[in-house]
């Protein structure tokens, strides 16, 4: 346990020395909300908090996707990588390490989110449902976590950009992250209990509203995470660093 | 007592064969130099050593079990390309973030002071300089008080002094019972420091043999002149025209210089240069096959 947070924390201080990337992760969903939630929702309590939640959802999502599949795959292509894969430690406490990492930077990401919904709009939530939506981040974080350590050790870098990019627009768009819920387009209600990121947000939705989650979608929730940890579980063993043919 | 050991180890990528059934060991107490030129397959050796790659065929043997297991990786220490060392860390964050992983790890200060680091403790490795940079790298193999050290091309881009002081650290270590697994495309590193030479080439083992044994093989002199006929010549290894000159490579310049005069052979403007390594393995790879 202590070595992997001793590998969470060198993680941290590479992210942190370099001030830019910190940027990056905090402005596109503080961003996001300034655009499209402040204006269009921020004056109906209810609509503002499950815009909020959608957007934390959002956030949690690309965090991951992005944090893990382009960092991984990036730190791959290092020489130093393989150079830890020497060190007397199996892959647990490397990849628990880069988990926490990731969990720190992405609710440090949320919190300009968090900050905009308390003061810039209507959106409300008490001590309790924070609380509980801490919990739901956490659980909603593990299965694009995974997902995002499977693209990374399944690909090299410029594809696993490439597929996190292509990944994250479709699944918020069809698990109707951008709209309210129940106002999604017929197709994509119909179609959104199937993709991760329904029964994702439906459990951050539940946590700060009076929101009743489909079975359907927190079932398939459950399925993707399973095929997302056995995908990660595959990629990370048949790697053995960059491979050049 | 063996620390290492590969039983006819193969390794293919796609479809390259970058080792072909090698069989090596190291005991107790060596220094193995492992010597050939780019390509030859080290790299990939001392990966399937360290547990980093898995072999495509034969078996890898570390302190008695599979190197990819983490238990048996704990008396080793591996060098960093230093390429590779993260920039934004501080030399002593990398040298803590390497300790963390060994249960009796030298103190970071008794190790940066050993390897000339001490004063730059908190520097970005960064922003080092090569030569820093590589002194970190092979101050890292020794943090864990490894038995065997796998040191892959330790002095490549240090100066002469900087080179001749690690030497002795490294020279040091195994005095003291260490045990050296070293590559290097410098067959005076090799022969300052090993007893034992093992030389790779196209994935094989070309040579396993003393120091002294392996010099005499790859000691190639180019024997460079102008001539117009050139009689059969005992001891040519390879020969090759370029611009009107005639180039033999042998291991025995001086035979060869006597036979061409012996024979009375017409030749003008003689030349007779030490080859570099890598000519001398191609030459050895090329008779060999």
């Amino acid at each position: 346990m202590s070595l992997a947070l001793t590998n969470a924390r060198y993680h941290l201080v590479e992210t942190v020395r370099i001030p830019i990337a910190l940027i990056g992760t905090v402005f596109f969903p503080a961003a996001s909300m300034l655009f499209f939630v402040v204006p269009f929702a921020g004056h109906d309590p209810v609509g503002a908090t499950y815009a909020t939640a959608s957007m934390v959802c959002f956030a949690v999502m690309t965090s991951s996707l992005f944090t893990y599949g382009v960092g991984v795959s990036e730190d791959r292509g290092q020489p130093w990588d393989p150079y830890l894969r020497t060190l007397p430690a199996g892959p647990g406490p490397r990849f628990a390490g880069r988990i926490l990492a990731g969990l720190a930077m992405t609710f440090f990401s949320l919190l300009p989110v968090v900050l905009i919904a308390a003061l810039l709009t209507e959106a409300t939530a008490t001590p309790l449902e924070l609380a509980l939506a801490v919990v739901a981040v956490i659980l909603v974080a593990l299965p694009f976590t995974l997902m995002g350590l499977a693209i990374g050790y399944a690909l090299p870098m410029k594809a696993a950009l490439a597929v996190a990019q292509v990944l994250f627009f479709p699944l918020a768009f069809l698990g109707g992250l951008l709209s309210a819920p129940g106002h999604a387009p017929g197709w994509v209600e119909a179609v959104s209990p199937y993709v991760p990121t329904r029964g994702a947000v439906e459990l951050i939705w539940t946590s700060v509203g009076d929101f009743t989650p489909s079975r359907t979608a927190l079932g398939m929730l459950a399925v993707w995470t399973v095929v997302a940890g056995a995908l990660a579980v595959w990629a990370y063993r048949r790697d053995e660093g960059r491979r050049f043919s | 007592m063996i620390l290492a050991q590969t039983f006819s180890v193969g390794r293919t990528y796609r479809s390259v064969n970058a080792l072909h059934d090698v069989s090596l060991s190291v005991a107790a107490g060596e220094l193995v130099g492992l010597l050939g030129p780019n390509g030859a397959g080290k790299t990939t050796l001392l990966n399937l050593l360290t547990g980093v790659r898995r072999p495509t065929s034969g078996r890898v043997e570390l302190f008695g079990g599979d190197p990819t297991r983490a238990e048996n990786r704990r008396r080793i220490g591996v060098t960093p390309q230093e390429t590779g060392l993260p920039a934004t860390l501080r030399v002593g964050e990398c040298v803590d973030l390497v300790a963390a992983h060994f249960p009796d790890p030298l103190p970071r200060g008794e190790l940066l002071e050993r390897f000339g680091l001490a004063d730059l403790a908190r520097r970005q490795t960064g922003g080092l300089s090569g030569g820093q940079r590589r002194r970190l790298a092979v101050a890292l193999a020794f943090v864990g008080r490894p038995r065997l050290v796998f040191l892959d091309e330790p002095t490549t881009g240090l100066d002469v002094s900087a080179r001749h002081a690690l030497w002795e650290g490294i020279r040091a270590f195994h005095g003291d019972g260490g045990t050296v697994l070293l590559t290097s495309h410098y067959l005076e590193e090799i022969e300052a420091l090993a007893q034992r030479v093992v030389v790779l080439g196209e994935g094989r083992v070309l040579a396993d043999d003393t120091v002294d044994a392996i010099r005499s093989r790859v000691g190639v002199r180019r024997v460079s002149l102008r001539a117009t006929d050139l009689p059969a010549l005992a001891g040519v290894l390879h020969e090759s025209h370029v611009d009107g000159r005639t180039d033999l490579l042998t291991t025995d310049a001086d035979q060869l210089v006597r036979d061409l005069v012996a024979k009375g052979v017409a030749f003008n403007d003689l030349e007779v240069r030490p080859t570099s390594l890598e000519e001398a393995f191609l030459t050895l790879t090329a008779t060999a096959a």
